[in-house]
């Protein structure tokens, strides 16, 4: 087995944990930090209290898993950790405050003493998901450009991420997050709201289709070894796969967002988009496996010693199942349509 | 090295170092009302499900959305610790990452989960999941809170009293024994006295809060039971945390003992006087214009007349603590202390008299006693950090070499950043609770405002209690 991924099996496990926390995140808070950005276009109290309260009795959750992911980098992948933080320090400080302005901006929004500073916090929400969005897709377009490093330790400069292609990576995860944001509200919601969801969910869905093709027709090119595994032998098999998977998704996607069909299912869209999420998301650990900083560092280079891996995979793999399942029981508890109620403030 | 670089440098620490105390300072207190608050409630909704008194729902509720809010705050500025650490403390995250990461990851799987995937339903989910369940995701929230603590606390311990480690041929720490890294010397007093801590200064705040509206005509059952249940913490659980903050000394002593050395002004070796008060004379080695007892420093420590301590004059002069600090957020610490523990005297004496919602001067005195609890944390902190430099592992990893390879302007300008965001963003959070603090708890308290349409209107479990209405 250990020949098979090249190296040990724990850091490949621990590989396959960050990747679940990292795509569990991307998803999760994906959608609330959708919903933010939908701020834009949706600009009436009445509707943006729905679409707030859709999120709010969740959202605090689905961003632990960010600070899993970056607890979980730090204690299985410290090498990792500590290029990767000095590398984008802008970006992930830009991110930290999207994501404070963000996470106030849930309470504050309903506390504010006047209705111009509610409004303020209407524009930190939307601001810090919108900003908070963009940094996170800017952040993994430059991890995929490549870190320069040596030794472990970060050598390149502090604006080397600022290159197009991760600029491209940032707006397409901003178009992502939306369209989650979009087919998680026509799930959730009805009447007027939905309706005006069902068209952003359509025109989002084709803008991000354009942005999977371009990123993935981009990527290849980034890295020599990229291209190798997506254009060789048994590689191909992969890159014809993954365009298969893409078209079924968008073809139920935007067939359950025709008007007119009585028997469609109002979340079938957000399904879908989760599975577009985790096809692009399978591809771009395909792209980069076993490197966990391109061009250089892999996974086992990266690894902390085995005595840190060992006793933190142990609680992991116990632990992560149950916090699932008490999740889950929170989505079942909020579960069905937020309705505009009659209880206003 | 230039005599300009070396003052660059030396600059980039301080800013570093003072960039750090900053943001946790600000930070701790949120979490430390967090979990005094969590427990508060917990036991406010158990008496309401053990009497189905409305009082204890209507406690809970009005305190409920003052915690939604705290609690937010702590999460967020929690988020900028994890971040700084790495960006400026590099040297210190990449030698100490095998032991501390795993810490953190389990705090996060253990606690932070915890409190996030039932604070959703504990803030809305009453009317759906009906009184049980609701009782048991406050108490699974406030348990959250005290596994969060004993993580950080852990961790932190560790670095003030480290064992279990082996160094690797990087001159990177490496665990050899968990058990031993988590259960460290320190741990269970650190763990006691700030657990404590965090109930005390809720119960100051909690108190405060009742005593204003008790002073200006609020006097219902509400205000009255929290007052009371304040007062009682302040007068049972100040004599325990001061008895828990004697053993943690005692402990410090055995291991850390230049820093008990720099609380007391202990300069020379011998039988040592109490310093009340005084200036420590770092130059020349002294106390000045001190105030002192003779033989009860060494009483309290050692528990013996004439015990001797150890002074820091017999310590290499590049490895004492921040003294003057060290010496004076102590007493910051322990003033305070004993004025909480003689506002719970007082309060039992009035309670005794039956005046305690009535006698004026008592309830302005606990109105003005809102931040002790607070303050003294953070002062509690001050001398247990500034009293383990020049170290961040203690004995083993220096400060100086914990900082990340910055620049000056690069601190500074995260310095001034993150200084104007906190005072946007806090300043806002503060006047928010400042402005639900100063209304008063009602009969029939409402929710936290969710704008959420009520799916079981007509069936509403909160017997007796009107449904949420316009605040």
């Amino acid at each position: 087995m250990a020949d098979f991924f090249g190296g040990p099996l724990l850091p490949v496990a621990w590989a396959g944990i960050m990747a679940f926390v990292i795509l569990a995140y991307v998803v999760l808070d994906g959608f609330d930090l959708g919903v933010g950005i939908l701020f834009a276009v949706e600009r009436d109290k009445p509707s943006r209290d729905v679409m707030v309260n859709t999120i709010a009795p969740l959202w605090d959750g689905n961003e632990t898993w960010l600070v899993l992911g970056g607890s979980g980098l730090y204690g299985a992948f410290p090498v990792a950790y500590s290029v990767i933080l000095p590398a984008f320090y802008p970006l992930i400080m830009l991110m930290v405050l999207g994501l404070i302005f963000r996470g106030v901006a849930f309470e504050y929004r309903f506390r504010a003493h006047t209705e111009s500073h509610r409004e303020g916090w209407d524009y930190a929400f939307l601001g810090g998901s919108l900003v908070a969005a963009f940094c996170q897709g800017a952040i993994l377009g430059a991890l995929l450009h490549g870190i320069r490093s040596a030794n472990g330790q970060f050598a390149g400069g502090i604006f080397d991420w600022l290159a197009p292609f991760p600029l491209f990576c940032g707006l397409a995860v901003v178009v992502g997050y939306s369209m989650l944001g979009a087919s998680w509200l026509y799930w959730r919601t009805g009447g007027a709201l939905q309706e005006r969801m069902r068209g952003h969910a359509r025109r989002l869905g084709i803008a991000m289709i354009g942005l999977i093709g371009i990123v993935s027709l981009w990527s290849p090119f980034l890295d020599a070894s990229f291209f190798h595994r997506w254009f060789a032998w048994p590689g191909i098999l992969a890159t014809a796969l993954a365009p298969i998977a893409v078209a079924i998704l968008a073809f139920i996607y935007f067939r359950d967002l025709g008007t007119g069909r009585p028997r469609a299912r109002d979340e079938l869209p957000f399904a879908c988009t989760l599975g577009l999420f985790v096809v692009c998301f399978l591809g771009l650990g395909y792209s980069i496996f076993p490197l966990i900083v391109p061009p250089s560092i892999t996974i086992w280079a990266a690894a902390s010693p085995a005595s840190s891996q060992i006793f933190l995979i142990v609680g992991t793999v116990i632990l992560i199942p149950v916090i699932l399942a008490y999740n889950l029981f929170a989505y079942w508890v909020f579960r069905g349509k937020v309705e505009p109620g009659a209880h206003y403030h | 090295m230039t005599p300009h670089a070396a003052l660059a440098q030396g600059l980039a620490l301080s800013l570093a170092r003072a960039q750090f105390g900053f943001t946790i300072a600000f930070h701790i207190m949120f979490p430390a009302f967090s979990i005094g608050l969590a427990s508060f409630l917990a036991v406010l909704e158990g008496f309401w499900l053990a009497t189905k008194k409305s009082i204890y729902l209507d406690a809970y509720k009005y305190w409920l959305k003052i915690f939604s809010v705290v609690f937010a705050m702590g999460v967020v500025s929690g988020l900028m610790m994890a971040y700084e650490v790495g960006a400026n403390w590099s040297g210190y995250s990449e030698k100490v990452g095998p032991i501390l990461g795993p810490l953190l990851a389990y705090e996060t799987m253990t606690a932070f989960f915890l409190e996030a995937g039932f604070l959703g339903i504990m803030l809305f989910g009453l009317e759906r999941v009906g009184p049980k369940l609701h009782f048991l995701a406050t108490a699974l929230v406030s348990i959250g809170t005290l596994i969060s603590a004993s993580w950080i606390l852990a961790a932190n311990s560790w670095m003030q009293t480290p064992q279990g480690y082996s160094i690797d041929s990087k001159g990177d720490f490496e665990p050899a024994n968990w058990l031993a890294i988590i259960f460290n010397p320190s741990f269970p007093y650190r763990e006691v006295h700030m657990v404590i801590a965090a109930y005390l200064a809720t119960a100051f705040a909690v108190g405060a809060v009742s005593a204003w509206h008790l002073l200006h005509g609020h006097k219902n059952g509400v205000v009255r039971l929290t007052f009371s249940m304040a007062m009682w913490m302040a007068a049972i659980v100040t004599p325990i945390q001061i008895y828990a903050g004697d053993e943690q000394g005692r402990n410090t002593l055995t291991y850390q003992p230049a820093k008990v050395a720099a609380i007391e002004g202990d300069f020379s070796t011998g039988v040592q006087d109490l310093n009340v008060i005084g200036w420590p004379n770092v130059k020349a080695g002294k106390m000045e214009d001190n105030l002192a007892i003779p033989h009860v420093g060494s009483l309290i420590l050692t528990h013996d007349w004439n015990g001797t301590i150890k002074g820091l004059n017999d310590f290499p002069r590049n490895d004492w603590p921040v003294v003057v600090v060290t010496f004076f957020a102590f007493r910051v610490m322990v003033g305070l202390g004993m004025l909480m523990f003689a506002t719970g005297l007082l309060s039992l004496w009035l309670r005794l008299r039956k005046q305690l919602y009535t006698a004026r001067w008592f309830l302005w005195l606990a109105t003005a006693m809102a931040p002790a609890g607070f303050i003294a944390i953070v002062a509690g902190w001050t001398t247990t950090e500034t009293g383990r430099q020049p170290w961040t592992v203690t004995g083993l990893l220096r400060t100086a070499d914990s900082v990340s390879p910055i620049s000056v302007s690069e601190v500074a300008t995260s310095f001034v950043v993150i200084f104007l965001i906190y005072t946007v963003v806090f300043g806002a959070g503060i006047r928010y609770l400042l402005g639900m603090m100063a209304k008063p708890p009602v009969p029939g308290e409402a929710p936290p405002p969710s704008d959420k349409p009520l799916r079981t209107a007509g069936k509403n479990v909160l017997a007796g209690a009107p449904l949420p209405a316009a605040e």
